[in-house]
């Protein structure tokens, strides 16, 4: 058994002053639940830079040529007409007409395929429970998540979140795999 | 972290002296609270407009088109002017949500979500028009790219109406994810202050477990910044696309290379002076006149100037080009603009549209609230009546003299666009009481750069 300890910070340049001191005693802080993006947060906390907007990319991009597959088999290879006499003979002389709904193609599938991507990932989906420790964390409350392996420590631990500025220390038991 | 605060002389975007906890409070008042008797009042106006407008578009459907003012010659007259004017309406939205965001304005973090709220609601009302314009909207979705059972035959991508298809469900379907990622941190902040465990049940559903931890609040914003590079090419194409439905035809007035820049312009011009006339309202209503000031509304009076200077200079370049051009069915379209049986509309066009947003030069107009009311309100007029003349004049005179005819509307067509208008404002008061209408946890992040008490304590 070991335990995870919630430090709850009144504000957020107090909770930043606190992570490079508490890191410096060997203290493990696994992560920060704040209301609003606490800038410079991440790179104090370890986490790696997401990769995101990659995906964004490759969806756009299987939008992309989703789009160009489409208009040249619906309109040069299946059922070729003769309108208004455009050319369309070869796909890359009516390729301009099918410029615009190539671009919303890209976009459409690079936004949703990255919006699906994030709730995905970071577990958003209705009916999903969110771990609140503090009524207030989306309010005006910070909260340091901290695990400490060795039980007999645990207090001490917290004297020293407490002493780094924090306004109370929160406890709950946690199995670690 | 002194970086963190922004230099005493720009003007505080937060007034008052706020904490976290007090913003919170003073935002999702309006949810908690009982809606009070102007709120009703105007819910139930709109709602009787949007039960005219549906009673009405219920009659089209049982007995067609032909209901409409429309003819053989004015085949695109009411519905397509209020289609173009709801789209135009719309774009505001994504131009303080996105293009302000890319260029790390922090003034739109106290309109934005409304602004996008009212871009959803705007695209809902435009999309209306084209698909019962259809005559069998049962069949609307012929349409798309499906195959079917009418020998292989497949839409015409080569036309700009399916470009619009695309653009406007791409457009609507990216600035619904757009808002509604932007609002799940704020409805996990209504869950968490409720007290009525169903309403708790609830909101809990919609914020899908919002939990705000260091790793999502970095997705968060890498998704929003992305989303927000996304959408400024995808608002500037939709509008493009719309104004490629008359400029690739070959219809005198409509046939123009300016169109694109022009309706673009015109779109952004007219959304602004929608989200000034909601604003106005809505801030002295729900009682934020600390978070939406009069900086904001200054600022955007400023963009009004903007875009409705390049509206004007539009019209300018439009006429000059038809009579410099020496073609002879330009010219005469715009003489007839000007001068033929639908003067009083072009008129009323330039006034509302060039001459009014010049007052805001002056900073007692643009400062003040009735004035900026006022002109935003004159704004959307002269926009209605922009679509009016670009659509009715061009056709009701077209190449064949004996087509020649004019067009008004029925009371049908009048109660279509007054339901539209009615089902805007009830999905937007509808909106005001159940969601955050100014985005919290955004605003929150500035606070300490921005907010009142923070200037002053940056001076001593």
């Amino acid at each position: 058994m070991a335990k995870r300890i919630y430090g709850i910070f009144d504000d957020e340049e107090a909770l930043m002053h606190a992570i490079p001191h508490l890191k410096e005693k060997g203290v493990v802080c696994k992560d920060v639940q704040s209301p609003f993006p606490i800038h410079g947060i991440e790179a104090l906390i370890g986490t790696p830079r997401t990769r995101i907007s990659i995906a964004s990319f490759l969806f756009g991009l299987t939008g992309t040529s989703f789009a160009l597959w489409m208009t040249w088999y619906m309109m040069i290879h299946d059922w070729p007409i003769n309108i208004g006499g455009k050319p369309n003979m070869m796909f890359y002389m009516n390729l301009p007409a099918f410029i615009p709904v190539t671009f919303e193609l890209t976009v459409f599938c690079a936004a949703h395929g990255m919006a699906i991507t994030f709730l995905l990932r970071s577990k958003l989906l209705p009916g999903v429970t969110a771990p609140i420790p503090h009524p207030r964390i989306t309010d005006d409350k910070f909260v340091l998540h901290v695990d400490v392996k060795d039980e007999s420590k645990v207090n001490d631990v917290a004297a020293l979140i407490k002493s780094e500025g924090a306004s109370d220390v929160l406890f709950k038991s946690m199995q670690f795999s | 972290m002194s970086g963190n605060h922004e230099a005493v002389v720009r003007d505080p975007l937060i007034l008052g002296k706020k904490t976290y906890h007090q913003m919170t409070e003073d935002i999702c008042r309006p949810i908690e609270g009982k809606a009070n008797k102007w709120w009703w009042i105007s819910f139930v106006i709109a709602f009787i407009a949007m039960i005219w407008g549906v009673t009405c578009l219920s009659y089209t459907i049982g007995n067609g088109i032909g209901t409409w003012g429309a003819n053989k010659t004015v085949g695109w007259a009411w519905d397509i002017t209020n289609f173009v004017w709801w789209i135009g309406i719309g774009h505001a939205g994504t131009l303080i949500s996105a293009v302000l965001l890319l260029f790390r304005q922090r003034w739109r973090m106290s309109i934005n979500r409304s602004a996008e709220a009212m871009t959803i609601f705007a695209v809902v009302c435009a999309g209306l028009f084209p698909l019962f314009h259809t005559g069998r909207p049962w069949l609307d979705y012929w349409m798309l790219p499906l195959a079917n059972q009418f020998g292989s035959l497949w839409v015409n991508f080569n036309s700009p109406l399916l470009w619009d298809v695309f653009a406007i469900s791409t457009y609507f379907s990216v600035s619904l994810v757009f808002w509604y990622l932007g609002l799940l941190p704020d409805l996990a902040t209504v869950r968490d202050r409720c007290i009525d465990p169903t309403k708790r049940f609830i909101y809990g559903i919609i914020s899908f477990g919002w939990k705000g931890t260091a790793r999502d609040w970095h997705r968060f914003e890498e998704v929003s910044l992305v989303l927000a590079g996304l959408s400024t090419p995808l608002v500037l194409s939709v509008h493009t696309i719309v104004s490629f439905d008359f400029a690739t035809s070959v219809v005198p007035g409509w046939h123009t290379t300016i169109f694109p820049p022009y309706f673009v312009a015109g779109a952004i011009f007219s959304g602004f002076a929608m989200v000034l006339t909601l604003m106005i309202i809505a801030r002295k209503v729900l009682g934020l006149q600390e978070y939406i000031t009069m900086q904001h509304i200054e600022l955007m009076n400023k963009i009004i100037i903007l875009t409705g200077s390049i509206v004007g200079i539009a019209y300018i370049t439009e006429f000059f080009i038809a009579w410099y051009s020496g073609n002879m069915y330009e010219s005469y379209a715009f003489q007839n603009r000007a001068f033929g049986p639908y003067w009083w509309a072009y008129w009323s066009m330039m006034t509302c549209n060039v001459i009014t947003p010049q007052l805001f030069w002056f900073k007692k107009i643009r400062t003040s609230i009735m004035a900026t009311f006022v002109i935003s309100i004159f704004v959307n007029i002269g926009m209605w009546f922009e679509r009016f003349v670009i659509i009715v004049t061009s056709l009701h005179r077209d190449y064949l003299p004996s087509s020649w005819t004019m067009y008004s509307p029925t009371f049908i067509e009048v109660g279509i666009f007054v339901g539209t208008i009615g089902l805007f404002f009830v999905l937007f008061l509808t909106f005001s009481r159940l969601f955050p209408i100014i985005a919290l946890a955004e605003l929150k992040s500035i606070l300490k750069k921005t907010g009142n008490q923070y200037k002053k304590k940056g001076i001593l």
